[in-house]
């Protein structure tokens, strides 16, 4: 079913230009009829997004846990998974990453540091590995149940940071113990991004290199594609099923244990801003392709970016970015009906209906 | 112990069952809709953003018009509408209706915000009560049993459904679809007809779902109205194994549990609040374990929904 949104090539990036443009378009008209002028919003869109110092670190840093949670839906879509848990593997990691801050505080930040940034991934991989058991072993929707663990993982970060993990000290909401300040990671040199981004970028670039050439990757592959091919070429299907949810899971884990060493410094409420929904958007208009998931991250990104300039020039509300963002997703899965059909990007052999 | 000592710590009970009453409308309303979809063989997965317009568009009309019941026309309309956005975007070839739910998710709820922020400030006129509790000198049990009408339409519309769907050539019809759309091909039915119609019903119920957020309860638009009951829906659905009459129950569970919390923390037991607020979750997680199979279909599922695929 998702390996439809799996392609390459030329075809795939023109219909999702296609789509974006067609989405940019739609929200245009849908601005004017309510009488501002497009024109004049898709330039500001530009400003917002890249068009100064400020708005390209607003969006870079917006970007790069989307960039993570998106790799959470892409990476077990090749192993033919619809993954929807980004936003309670990110919960977890940011979780995991604060215990092991706290039970870690006294050593060197050099060692700390990354064993966090690890407790944070490992968090994410257990908790999306478990639904894939569950599909792999009892048959259970992985869809469904990733949906029930996100809602699971939200009331479960309620429950530790109003009681068992909370510092009382902070008093205006709800908040886990802090990690010790010398574990927070800094920004990147020269910017005011914080080195979540070069994760996010990393990651998306290994994932790449891995899904494309490595046989790990194709195996998954051909597990995404045929699952009875699969079986009849002897593949280990439930090491690969659980291996792909597991390193989607340890990508949004991540995402939450930079949130906590680069952005909070403790676990709360904050850690659920819909990083894991705008992961999904990301992964699907990237078509579950790792190294389109940094261009989507910064498109998504941008667009989140200037919503706040829409809000100040023009009055629209804040939810302006949200509704481009649900054209651009409504765009790119419509424009997958089209594959085949625009002859001048099919080969000379193929047959054109 | 006393009758007035009785009756304060039957109170406690009485507000949980007046709150789960009013807490399970909108779950019930959504249920009845997806259940009536899935049955056709589509999940729709992006009820969240249809009862978020359809809160939004049924405070706008009721605001305008004066009359709440247009207001709930309205926003039955509306999630018609997006209901038949979904139907649309699904019968094109190669389109994952799972995914077209998320997308409609996230356009639904923003659209919403966007087009209902003038509304924020308003008042609209309200739903009235029904005073079931008459007869009662309780007021505790007295003000649990003020329920809204729609509570009542929901819950006579769920027999009626399950009579459709056994008993009617259209039911039949609907049946087909979403157990072999092979057979329903071979018989000469429109499958994307029959999905679109049903779609478009579960979308009018989810608006209508929205109506009783904005126009009963917490009865004011706001862009948070929403405690995800939209998207609790699939998840009600599978509770519910399919049957309109279960939607009823599931739907009282799934609000009783919410309302358990609250009003645990009101007699001073505050302690696993949040953890009580997850357990219909991870009962229909061990609901879903329990009947899910390697080698069968998801017990009572229609056969066409992707889910078993």
């Amino acid at each position: 079913v998702i390996g439809a949104a799996i392609s390459r090539g030329p075809e795939a990036a023109v219909l999702t230009a296609g789509a974006v443009l067609f989405a940019l378009l739609a929200f245009g008209i849908f601005v004017a009829l309510t009488g501002v002028d497009p024109l004049a919003v898709y330039r500001v869109l530009y400003l917002g997004a890249f068009g100064s110092r400020f708005s390209i670190e607003t969006t870079l840093t917006l970007a790069a846990p989307i960039m993570l949670t998106a790799l959470c839906v892409a990476i077990p879509a090749r192993a033919g998974l619809l993954i929807i848990g980004g936003e309670g593997a990110l919960v977890l990691g940011g979780l995991a990453s604060v215990l092991a801050g706290v039970a870690l505080a006294g050593a060197p930040a050099s060692l700390a540091t990354p064993l966090i940034l690890i407790a944070g991934a490992a968090g994410g991989a257990i908790w999306i590995a478990i639904p894939a058991a569950l599909r792999q072993f009892r048959g259970v929707n992985e869809t469904i149940s990733t949906l029930l663990f996100n809602y699971i993982a939200i009331a479960l970060l309620n429950h530790l940071v109003s009681g068992p993990i909370r510092d009382y000290a902070q008093p205006l909401k709800p908040t886990s113990w802090s990690i010790p300040p010398a574990f927070m990671i800094g920004t990147i040199p020269g910017l005011s991004v914080h080195w979540g981004l070069v994760y996010g970028v990393a990651a998306c670039l290994v994932a790449f290199v891995v899904l494309r050439q490595t046989t790990f990757g194709f195996a998954l592959s051909i597990l995404g594609g045929n699952l009875r091919a699969a079986q009849m070429a002897g593949l280990p299907v439930a090491a690969l099923v659980l291996t792909a949810a597991a390193l989607g899971g340890a990508a949004a884990g991540l995402a939450g244990a930079v949130e906590v060493v680069a952005v909070h410094g403790a676990a709360s409420i904050s850690l659920v801003v819909g990083y894991g929904y705008a992961g999904i958007l990301v992964a699907f208009v990237a078509r579950q392709n790792p190294l389109a998931v940094v261009g989507a991250a910064l498109l998504v990104g941008g667009i989140s970016a200037s919503g706040g300039l829409l809000q100040r020039r023009f009055g629209m509300p804040d939810a302006a970015s949200t509704v481009l963002e649900g054209c651009i997703f409504l765009a790119v899965l419509a424009s997958n009906s089209l594959y085949g059909r625009l002859p001048f990007l099919q080969p000379r052999s193929a047959e054109t209906k | 112990m006393s009758i007035a000592e009785e009756i304060g710590s039957w109170s406690v009970v009485f507000a949980i069952v007046g709150s789960a009453l009013r807490v399970s409308t909108p779950y019930l309303f959504v249920s009845l809709g997806e259940t009536l979809t899935e049955k056709s063989g589509r999940i729709n997965l992006g009820l969240e953003g249809t009862l978020m317009m359809g809160a939004m568009s049924g405070y706008a009309v009721s605001f305008s018009t004066g009359s709440p019941w247009l207001g709930v026309l309205g926003a039955g309309l509306t999630g018609a509408a997006f209901g038949l956005l979904h139907a649309g975007l699904c019968s094109l070839p190669r389109v994952n209706d799972i995914a077209v739910g998320i997308a409609l998710f996230i356009f639904g709820t923003g659209l919403a915000a966007y087009l209902g922020k003038p509304l924020i400030h308003p008042v609209a006129p309200r739903l009235p009560d029904i005073d079931l509790g008459f007869w009662s000198s309780v007021p505790s049990l007295h003000a649990a049993l003020q329920v809204n009408a729609l509570l009542i339409i929901g819950i006579l519309i769920a027999p009626a459904m399950l009579w459709i769907l056994n008993n009617t050539r259209w039911g039949l019809k609907l049946r087909t679809v979403g157990d072999s759309a092979d057979a329903a091909r071979a018989l000469g039915y429109s499958i994307n007809g029959v999905r679109a119609t049903a779609t478009a019903i579960g979308g009018f119920f989810a608006g209508v779902g929205g109506a009783f957020l904005s126009l009963y309860y917490p009865g004011a638009w706001t862009e948070g109205l929403s405690s995800g009951q939209g998207l609790m829906a699939v998840t009600l659905v599978i509770f519910a194994r399919w049957n309109p009459i279960n939607c009823v129950f599931a739907a009282l569970l799934f609000g009783g549990a919410s309302a358990l919390g609250p009003a645990l923390q009101a007699i001073g037991i505050a302690s696993n609040y949040y953890l009580y607020g997850a357990a219909p979750y991870v009962l229909t997680l061990v609901l879903l374990i329990r009947t899910s199979s390697t080698k069968h279909r998801l017990f009572g599922a229609p056969s066409e929904l992707s889910i078993n695929k």
